[in-house]
């Protein structure tokens, strides 16, 4: 059962995978970073991704106090944050965000307050649904890991 | 048989000579009389080109009046007149032949026609006559049905066979030829009708084709189509304007124009814009003067711009001679102009640009004469200074000093040669009897000689200037003097004292005043001197100043000597000077117990003569007494030979006198500094010692000192950095010679390092030199690093997602590598360590990779950290460490990471030294090509 539980997971793995790609949530270099995970660092990409959503949510919340809760918007500033956060969400492939990251930085290279208000909503919520659905892949992945690693046995015997 | 031959040759004849006398192609050999071509190969010669005939407006009622008025159309229209008659006249000629062939072949065949009417009616007379009775009794009936029956069968030649022999002169036979004649003379009336009709229709075609109206229309025709043929593609206006300046004709006008726009309106009124009216009235003055001309007008107008033609505008005569019109052609040559005034500018620019540097040059030389005039003067005012002074108030002091007379003779010489503006030659000969050294005011004696030379120098423009020294006798001295001049009266006691007591000591018993300080200072200066007093004599030495220039005129000698007097006051404005020299000069000479006189010959030259007396002591001096010398006395005394006798110095050229100077003063400078110890050559040699230098083994505890001192030298011969520059190269020599000397084989790079410590503090052309080495060292030293080991690379970057995913790519690329996390730490990690490859991440906080990229080329370029410190003090951030600037890198590849952002250009990469960059974000693709084309 475990064992079968493997391959459905996997499937579900890659039906989570392929939507996110379809939204345009994900690119290509997502599936570099594994691609990075070899037995030297077999958790290269969790690690990657952990990493990248401590530092992206600090990030963020620079960039709420700097638009919200300073009165001296300092532009400068959030774009360099921007920059960033554009320079590691491209890395790690969440191309969405990425996206609205450059947004918000032309937002910020014209003053548009309103826009950059706009734009960090948009990428509050990108980013809880990134990390909703990357949460949803890794537990999947982490089961799947455990579905495999689980043998019966039988079946090692058998072997 | 004979009627047979006779019908066969009139049938012959009728088919050949009518073809023979009348060609078939009449129109087309009339057409070669003419020399005309047929207009149908005309037509296919120009058959490829279109011609486009609508640029013509003509005038056609102006046209006609033109060829009726005017000289040259009446001309035209006469010629054409002679042309259109003779061709009438020939066609006529030809007409006339043809029916004069005609009428004669009608004559031929009314001749034939009589004779065979003739030869009928005689038969029938003899028909009548012989056969009738005959006929009417026997055949009456066979005639009539007979001969009826052979003219319905029409065909003569049956009947003919038919007719016998038998029959022969028979009724029958006589009416069959009765009839056969008839039938050929209705033949010949047929052909005669027809030829008649043919001569009317070639009469016809004569006048179709060869209609003289026509075929000068084609020959204009031709003429208008090659002119069109030739025009249509020129940039050409060609025009016809009538007496108030109207076109009556133009040709090849202006697109957008209409016929009703140009023809019957004058410039002004087709045009607005600058050059119309220019054009207007040129062509006014021609119409007025009558003569062609010729202008280029710049028309500025609204409808084609600027442009600038060519106008050729002509007067038209009507045949009374008077002015109906011009003729104009106009060229566009704007591009001809422009390119014809961009060659001028380009020629005036040229121009300026000679000009400048005439002006540079004369600056130049300027410069270097106002130079070489300072340094004259700096001796100069040195020497006149202090004794008009002194001179002047009358209480000067004279000292006594110990010198070398060649050494004063033949630096005073150098000190002239070196401010030489002419090509002279300078000499010096010194008597073997001249003491090498003797006791006397020496910067006084000096001041004479360098006066005296210096005038001799002014005055003379070729030849030689030179001076002389030997001893004579006290008593030869006086005799010299009282020859030479006219003494005053103070002289001659001077002289009567000299004579008698050769001691100078003694003299200021007869100079009261004026000597007696002498003795006191010679006293109390003469310190080292009081030991030999006992021993020292006096000597009587000569000394001339001669010249080879224009010499004193006899009237003026005895003026020379004065105060403010020149020889005259042209000499004045040319020479300048203030004629104060020589006065004090004497006063001076004088004033030492000596005299000076004058001998000079126009023309021919001078030499001034002065005669003075000097102790000279007996015991041989040691050089250490010499102290009191000046400095630059003991310079030359430390490089020449105590009894040189011959001093030359040959005439250079201007430009090379600078240098020279400046040699000379290198070498002394040199030869002071190392200690060069005197070489015994007998002529002081002015070519550079480099040798001696070398050859200088052992001169380890020099080295430190010489190498402060090289950029004394280079400094104080700019002129000569050539060969200063030689020097320092010598110094290396030197110093690598003796570091090997010593076995430190190994220290070479060490000695770099080290030089390149001492160098950085002096002059930028040392330090050029030198940098050159230590890259070498460096490069050397990186390459053994890079054999050895893999390369190393260094990522700056801030975000730690960007480098853990580059590290990862990395490692699995086979390198490992530093990492940093701005600009200002990568500034220190390229101090600290060689690295082959640097990626760097362009936007990061504290320092940029942009600024980081600058400040490492920056260290590249000078091999200096300066800047990057500046940077990091400014950024208060930690000093770069001291220890560790070692020698200059290579140009390390740096590629920029680029996200893209508008402040991160590639062209602001580039500008800030960045080799390539790579956009974020990094994959493994992109890395590799970069690490491909960088490590490889």
């Amino acid at each position: 059962m475990l064992g079968l539980g493997s391959d459905l997971l996997w499937a579900d793995m890659n039906r989570l995978l392929r939507l996110l790609f379809h939204e345009g949530v994900l690119d290509e270099h997502f599936l570099q970073l594994h691609h990075l995970q070899d037995e030297s660092s077999p958790n290269f990409v969790s690690e990657v991704i952990n990493m990248y959503f401590h530092e992206s949510e600090k990030l963020l919340n620079n960039l709420r106090s700097l638009l919200i809760h300073t009165h001296t918007h300092d532009y400068n500033k959030m774009g360099i944050h921007l920059n960033q956060l554009i320079g590691s969400s491209s890395s790690i492939g969440a191309k969405r965000l990425t996206t609205l990251c450059l947004a918000f930085r032309a937002a910020t290279h014209h003053s548009n307050r309103p826009g950059c208000l706009r734009a960090l909503e948009m990428l509050e919520h990108e980013y809880c649904y990134l990390k909703n659905k990357l949460h949803e892949l890794f537990h999947i992945e982490q089961q799947r890991a455990l579905a495999a690693a689980a043998r019966y046995p039988l079946h090692n015997n058998n072997q | 048989m004979v009627c047979e031959k006779e019908s066969e040759c009139i049938e012959d004849m009728e088919v050949e000579i009518l073809p023979s006398m009348w060609p078939e192609d009449i129109g087309s050999e009339v057409g070669k009389q003419f020399n005309i071509e047929k207009p149908g190969r005309d037509q296919d010669m120009l058959e490829d080109v279109t011609i486009i005939e609508e640029p013509t407006i003509a005038d056609f009622k102006r046209l006609m009046e033109l060829t009726n008025f005017t000289e040259k159309g009446s001309s035209q229209l006469a010629y054409l007149m002679k042309h259109w008659e003779y061709k009438q006249a020939n066609a006529s000629r030809l007409l006339r032949e043809e029916l004069d062939s005609l009428s004669k072949q009608r004559q031929d065949v009314e001749l034939r026609k009589m004779e065979i009417l003739e030869e009928h009616r005689f038969e029938e007379e003899r028909y009548g006559g012989d056969k009738r009775p005959v006929s009417i009794l026997e055949d009456v009936y066979d005639i009539w049905q007979d001969v009826p029956r052979r003219k319905n069968k029409v065909v003569v030649q049956n009947k003919r066979i038919e007719i016998d022999a038998a029959e022969y002169d028979t009724v029958k036979y006589w009416k069959q030829r009765a009839l056969h004649s008839e039938k050929l003379l209705e033949a010949s009336i047929q052909r005669e009708q027809i030829l008649q009709e043919k001569l009317q229709e070639r009469i016809k075609n004569i006048e179709r084709q060869s209609s003289p109206v026509e075929e000068l229309s084609q020959i204009l025709k031709r003429a208008d189509n090659f002119l069109h043929f030739i025009l249509q593609n020129a940039p050409v206006v060609i025009g016809h304007q009538d007496k108030e300046l109207r076109y009556r004709f133009i040709y090849n006008h202006f697109p957008s124009l209409q016929e009703e726009d140009i023809i019957g309106k004058t410039d002004i009124e087709i045009f607005t814009g600058s050059g119309v009216k220019e054009s207007q009235e040129f062509k006014r003055e021609v119409l007025e003067k009558g003569l062609p001309a010729k202008r280029e007008i710049t028309f500025e107008t609204e409808l084609f711009g600027s442009k600038t033609f060519l106008i050729y505008v002509e007067p038209v005569f009507s045949k009374a001679g008077e002015t109906i019109g011009i003729n104009y052609m106009g060229m566009d040559v704007t591009d001809q102009v422009r390119k014809r005034e961009r060659m001028a500018k380009i020629r005036e620019e040229i121009a300026v640009q000679k000009a400048k540097e005439t002006e540079l040059n004369k600056t130049i030389h300027i410069t270097e004469e106002t130079m070489r005039a300072k340094q004259m003067l700096a001796t100069m005012s040195h020497e006149i200074r202090s004794p008009l002074s002194g001179v002047e108030s009358g209480v000067m002091k004279l000292e006594a000093t110990k010198f070398r007379p060649r050494e004063v003779l033949k630096h005073v010489l150098q000190t002239a040669a070196a401010s030489l503006q002419k090509i002279l030659t300078l000499e010096g000969h010194v008597s073997d009897d001249v003491p090498i050294e003797v006791v006397g005011d020496v910067l006084r004696i000096r001041q004479i000689l360098t006066n005296l030379i210096s005038n001799a120098i002014k005055f003379t423009h070729e030849g030689k200037v030179g001076i002389n020294l030997y001893v004579v006798s006290g008593t030869q001295a006086n005799e010299d003097r009282c020859l030479s001049t006219p003494q005053s009266s103070s002289d001659r006691n001077l002289l009567d004292a000299q004579r008698h007591d050769h001691p100078p000591s003694q003299n200021h018993a007869f100079h009261g005043e004026c000597i007696s300080p002498v003795k006191s200072e010679c006293s109390a200066n003469g310190d080292t001197e009081e030991h030999h007093h006992s021993t020292e004599t006096t000597v009587w030495i000569r000394c001339d100043v001669y010249d080879t220039g224009i010499g004193i005129p006899e009237t003026a000698i005895p003026t020379l000597f004065k105060r403010y007097m020149q020889v005259g006051a042209d000499h004045t404005r040319k020479y300048g000077g203030t004629g104060l020299g020589l006065a004090i000069c004497k006063q001076l000479v004088e004033l030492m117990g000596g005299d000076l006189t004058v001998s000079s010959k126009e023309h021919h030259g001078s030499t001034f003569t002065f005669i003075l007396p000097y102790k000279v002591s007996i015991i041989e001096e040691n050089s250490d007494d010499t102290d009191e010398l000046s400095d630059m006395e003991n310079d030359e005394g430390t490089c020449d030979d105590t009894t040189e006798s011959f001093f030359q110095f040959q005439p250079r050229t201007l430009g090379s006198l600078f240098s020279s100077n400046g040699s000379s003063r290198t070498q002394k400078l040199l030869t002071h500094k190392i200690g060069y110890t005197s070489s015994n050559t007998s002529e002081c040699s002015f070519s550079f010692p480099s040798h001696d230098i070398i050859s200088k083994g052992t001169c380890s505890v020099q080295d430190s000192s010489l190498v402060v001192d090289t950029p004394e030298i280079s400094e104080s011969s700019a002129s000569s950095s050539g060969q200063s520059r030689e020097t320092n190269i010598e110094n290396v020599v030197s110093r690598d010679k003796y570091c090997q000397d010593k076995g430190i084989a190994d220290s070479s790079k060490h000695m770099v390092a080290a030089l390149e410590m001492d160098i950085a503090t002096k002059s930028s052309e040392l330090q050029q030199k030198f940098k050159v080495q230590g890259n070498v060292t460096s490069i050397f030293a990186s390459e053994l690093t890079k054999s050895t080991s893999k390369p190393k690379i260094l990522l700056v970057e801030d975000s730690k997602i960007n480098i853990m995913v580059t590290q990862s790519m990395m490692k699995q690329l086979g390198h490992s590598i530093d990492v940093v996390n701005n600009g200002a730490e990568a500034v220190r990690a390229v101090q600290q360590c060689s690295y082959d490859l640097v990626l760097m991440d362009v936007c990061m906080p504290i320092m940029n990779g942009l600024q980081a990229t600058k400040l490492i080329r920056s260290f590249e370029e000078s091999g200096k950290w300066d800047a990057a410190r500046k940077a990091l003090m400014e950024l208060n951030l930690a000093d770069l460490d001291y220890e560790c600037s070692g020698p200059s890198k290579k140009r390390i590849p740096i590629v920029a990471m680029t996200a893209n952002a508008l402040s991160e250009s590639a062209e602001e990469c580039f500008a800030n030294g960045m080799d390539s960059f790579v956009s974020k974000p990094v994959t493994f693709q992109k890395l590799k090509e970069c690490l491909e084309q960088y490590l490889s």
